[in-house]
């Protein structure tokens, strides 16, 4: 596969001012079946203050990168075959498990779809909270448990200091993901990765946390990097978005201009398919065909046997993830005409 | 005026609460659905939404006769199914399938494909003779989107929205004249959502099928649905026709679910309102008195905890509301709840 | 919708969807190369993928299947004669014409061997079948039909599972089977059988009546009993199969521990009486003479010791087939 150049990635390897950055990131998954490619060549990056969504599919390796990014990738089967990630310029897939272990929680924070196996069933919820203080600031009891406090507060749980001694299950699913929140901003992080964070959530609940999780990012200044499947969420609260399909980027845009103007027809094909609120109607266009095998995946672009706009070209070459203009990149031989069309 | 297929009078399903092993205690109810009645027309779709544990997969297992209602009755052609047992009850499932939730886990992972489909007919063996049943089973396969030559594989071997397809061509194999779809298309990624919602629309032109479409996602609901009813807390807080609930909602609920829905389109996220409901849904073992949805609600009176508000047609409203103050609101434009 | 484990990635079928959806047409799915190889398998199917892979498997399939042979044609492996012997060969030492020497009554300690694996393997499988059916159906029974039936069945259960395992055999065997009766070959071993499955179908019960239970609310039986499912069909069709796999692992483990249960009985003088032949009796025969003649006890010992190791080793492999979080 061709190396793709990105917003972004200047390809020196030398610090350039970004907070957090993917780059090249190969992943694979050897297992007694065989191969599976799960991420091809990811490249995106977060700056202090901003949301970048990854949008995609399961199987797209939206997850995976995220795991890789938080050193928690399963090895074995998942191993990292080539590619970076820095955090402050600095790669941390050759740091020491020490030094990364520092690095989460107080540099790069993540918080999980499923609050409840998230949150260890045995300990009351503030206790959890607490602990971190204690470990890693080297608070005393009291302290922690007042900071740990002032977390749940932050994430406006009600009664606060009631609901310190309470036990993971005692809260419902809502409440269990603002601890999940406060947990995991407990030290304050530079970069928050919320993977699928109101996935599980109902519809009511879910504009509550997404308010919750936009307000706490404003005041701290922090990176987001939202992995979701819901265009609708994206919509809302994402600054930028890159669409992956399997384990690659496949689109990169800002917010307004991927919806407006999809410059790859996976992305146009996903717009088309969801149905809308405002309006009931006919058929829906759906995007032909499944996602693709990870241990086979398609010759040239992985897209094209689900392609409505496939020519001889997509089944022989990898398109590249090239730009478009400012802050904009499609990895679609035909980008041009599908941005410039009417 | 085409007929009811079916029709709910007063459904009421409680769970009792026990405690102990060997001598069980009742120490309370899951009031799961409360009182809800509603009819089925011939070749339409109902779309029931509501939030986790508002009692919409309880009506459903009711429906199917999984479970026998506490009190009420769901009549098929006017014959209540709570009350039919041995060859009466075999010959009414064959009228009334089920479509579930998540294809991983509905379908034996021990059998073939074409033992899963075929099973409806080895239930009902008056259905189709023995030797035309692998024929069938290809064509349903055929119908639903798959490849007949698969007949021989496992569930594993699909994907989930492949699975999902079993799932239906399974349902439709008896051709009965009723599908309740319960959350059919949640567990699918977006794009495979589309496809089988296109699916069961075709099924539906062509067999003239009734759907109870269950789901937490108004969009895919409204989508599907000719008539909608939204759940919350074992009951029904409004019914109407698509157009009714969507564009002109008359309870506070409705509207602040409506509300909350995001949409796809990031230009509208400035002037869009969010209700923003406080708190979270009450515990169904012991739901608020008079108005369930009144400890959330910013409407909420004195009358509103002394009485329970009839789902019925009110002033200034074309659709039946459960609310003492249901009026029309704009939800785009306002937003003053707190 | 997050993005799926190994598991679910591995899963994922190498067919294309055929057809757009909606259109409704014939479809003929464009299947990759490696897809038209893969012949449909079951999870058991995986497992024995699996299992073929492992040389523990093949080792202790090996001895197994050695045993079951010597223990169906014994005569294969040796013309002596395993029964009659001439007190002249008392305790002769191995030699080149008899590999295993001779015991106190002169009698061909190979042959003996040879022919007492009959008696052990009949005994641990028998009790092994029937400890499964058992246990299994009570299992079955409790967990489907819960409430009072499975709180009776699960408190019997639990009597039986108290009773110290040693103690309970000589209890059962004393009372039919002591000193002084005059019971027949196969009564005895009818009896042997009767007292290790009494005493140990709770244990089978137990692991059938969770795995039941769980597989019991599975959306798949949900929807058999919609489509209008009798019991008899989801038990055997949708339950039955689904719940096999702890079993079968149990089962093969327990064949062995029952080789070994055997021979202890034989050993205290309960169990299998001369003339029977059985590695319990040789070694319980073999006892007064450690001293002068090891070898006697060596032997007979030895046999035992490969059978249950053989067993138990065969159980973990197909264990670990089975379990996929393994894999």
């Amino acid at each position: 596969m061709s190396e793709q150049s990105a917003p972004g990635a200047d390809g020196s390897g030398r610090p350039s001012g970004r907070l957090l950055e993917v780059d090249g990131l190969r992943v694979e998954f050897r297992t007694r079946d065989g191969v599976a490619k799960v991420i091809n060549g990811v490249t995106y990056h977060v700056d202090a203050g901003e949301t970048l969504a990854v949008l995609g599919e399961s199987g797209s390796g939206k997850s995976v990168t995220a795991q890789t990014i938080m050193g928690i990738l399963d090895t074995p089967p998942g191993f990292v075959t080539a590619g970076q990630v820095r955090f402050h310029g600095k790669d941390m897939l050759k740091m020491s498990p020490e030094q990364r272990r520092r690095i989460r929680g107080e540099g790069i924070a993540m918080i999980f779809q499923d609050s409840l196996s998230a949150l260890n069933p045995v300990f009351t919820v503030g206790f959890q909270i607490a602990e971190q203080f204690r470990i890693r600031r080297g608070m005393s009891r009291s302290d922690a448990k007042k900071r740990a406090i002032e977390m749940l507060d932050q994430v406006k749980i009600p009664n606060a200091k009631g609901r310190y001694s309470n036990y993971p299950h005692q809260f419902s699913g809502g409440m269990r993901q603002r601890a999940m929140i406060a947990m995991s901003l407990a030290l304050d992080p530079e970069v928050l990765i919320a993977d699928e964070p109101t996935t599980a959530l109902d519809v009511t609940v879910q504009a509550q946390i997404m308010d919750l999780l936009g307000e706490l990012q404003r005041e701290r200044q922090m990176g987001m990097i939202l992995i979701t499947h819901d265009l609708g969420v994206v919509a809302d609260v994402a600054d930028r978005i890159a669409v992956m399909y399997a384990g690659r980027i496949v689109e990169e845009a800002d917010v307004y201009d991927l919806y407006a103007k999809p410059a790859h027809p996976y992305t146009l094909g996903l717009l088309n398919s969801i149905p809308r609120m405002d309006e009931k109607g006919q058929e829906l266009r759906t995007i032909k065909g499944l996602p693709p095998n990870l241990m086979n995946i398609p010759p040239g672009c992985a897209f094209n046997p689900r392609c409505p706009m496939a020519q001889p070209v997509c089944r022989e070459k990898v398109p590249p993830l090239l730009q478009l203009g400012r802050g904009r990149a499609s990895a679609c031989h035909f980008a041009e005409e599908l941005v410039n069309r009417d | 005026m085409t007929e009811n297929i079916i029709e709910v009078r007063d459904l009421v399903k409680h769970y009792p609460v026990t405690r102990g092993v060997v001598f069980k205690k009742t120490i309370g109810h899951v009031k799961a659905v409360d009182g809800v009645s509603f009819e089925l027309k011939a070749g339409e779709t109902l779309g029931v939404v509501g939030e986790s544990g508002c009692g919409k997969s309880t009506l459903a297992r009711v429906l199917m006769n999984l479970e026998k209602p506490t009190a009420g009755q769901v009549l098929y052609k006017g014959q209540d199914i709570s009350k039919l047992s041995g060859g009466a009850l075999r010959r009414l499932r064959r009228q009334i399938q089920l479509v579930m939730q998540d294809p991983y886990t509905s379908l034996n992972p021990r059998m073939t494909v074409g033992d899963l489909i075929g099973e409806p007919f080895e239930i009902h063996p008056e259905v189709a003779p023995k030797r035309s049943r692998r024929d069938k089973v290809k064509e349903l396969l055929d119908l639903v989107g798959l490849n007949p030559e698969h007949i021989n594989r496992y569930p594993h071997q699909f994907s989930g929205g492949q699975r999902q397809r079993i799932g239906i061509a399974r349902a439709l194999a008896l051709r009965p004249e009723v599908i309740v779809c319960d959350e059919p298309v949640s567990a699918l990624d977006v794009s495979i959502q589309a496809q089988v919602m296109n699916l069961l629309e075709k099924l539906q032109a062509e067999f003239g099928l009734s759907y109870v479409f269950i789901a937490h996602d108004l969009s895919v609901v409204r989508h599907l649905s000719d008539r909608v009813a939204v759940m919350y807390l074992g009951k029904m807080v409004e019914v109407g026709t698509e157009d009714e609930i969507y564009e002109r909602p008359t309870h506070p609920y409705t509207q602040a679910l409506l509300s909350a829905v995001p949409v796809p389109d990031p230009t509208v996220r400035e002037s869009k309102a969010i209700i923003r409901l406080q708190g979270d849904v009450p515990s169904p073992v012991s739901p608020p008195s008079g108005c369930r949805f009144r400890t959330r609600c910013w409407k909420a009176q004195d009358v509103c905890a002394q009485e329970v508000p009839l789902l019925q047609i009110r002033r200034g409203s074309d659709h039946p509301s459960a609310c003492h103050f249901a009026e029309k609101r704009e939800i785009v434009a306002t937003h003053e709840a707190a | 919708m997050s993005d799926p484990s190994t598991a679910s990635i591995v899963s994922t079928p190498p067919a294309t969807m055929p057809t757009e959806a909606g259109s409704g047409a014939p479809t003929n799915a464009g299947l990759p190369e490696n897809a038209k190889k893969q012949k449909p398998r079951g999870l058991l199917g995986d497992a024995w993928r699996d299992l073929r892979r492992k040389p523990l498997f093949w080792i202790s399939a090996t001895f197994i299947l050695l045993f079951v042979v010597m223990a169906a044609f014994p005569s294969l492996f040796t013309s002596g004669d395993a029964v009659n012997g001439a007190l002249g060969r008392s305790r002769v030492e191995p030699s080149s014409s008899a590999w295993f020497g001779y015991d106190v009554q002169g009698r061909d300690v190979y042959a003996r061997v040879i022919y007492g694996a009959r008696a052990s393997i009949v005994v641990a499988l028998l009790s092994t079948i029937l400890t499964l059916l058992f246990g299994g159906a009570m299992g079955i029974i409790a967990g489907y039909r819960g409430g009072w039936v499975d709180a009776v069945l699960s408190r019997i259960a639990d009597i039986f599972f108290g009773l110290p395992f040693v103690l309970g055999a000589i209890v059962i065997l004393t009372t039919f089977n002591g000193s002084g009766t005059d019971n027949g070959e196969w009564t005895i071993m009818g009896l042997v059988i009767l007292s290790l499955t009494v005493l140990s179908w709770p244990v089978v019960m137990r692991l059938m009546r969770s795995s039941v239970l769980a597989t019991k609310e599975a959306d798949y039986i949900v929807a058999a009993r919609a489509l209008g499912a009798g019991t008899g069909r989801i038990i055997l069709k949708h339950l039955l199969p689904n719940c096999l796999a702890p079993l079968l692992v149990y089962g093969t483990i327990m064949v062995g521990s029952f080789i070994g249960a055997e021979a202890t009985l034989s050993f205290l003088g309960i169990g299998l009486k001369s003339p029977v032949v059985s590695w319990g009796i040789m070694i319980s025969e073999a006892q007064n003479y450690i001293r002068v003649s090891p070898f006697l006890l060596f032997f007979p010992s030895a046999f035992l010791v490969i059978a249950v190791l053989s067993f138990v080793m065969l159980g973990e492999a197909v264990r670990e087939a089975l379990d996929p979080k393994l894999r």
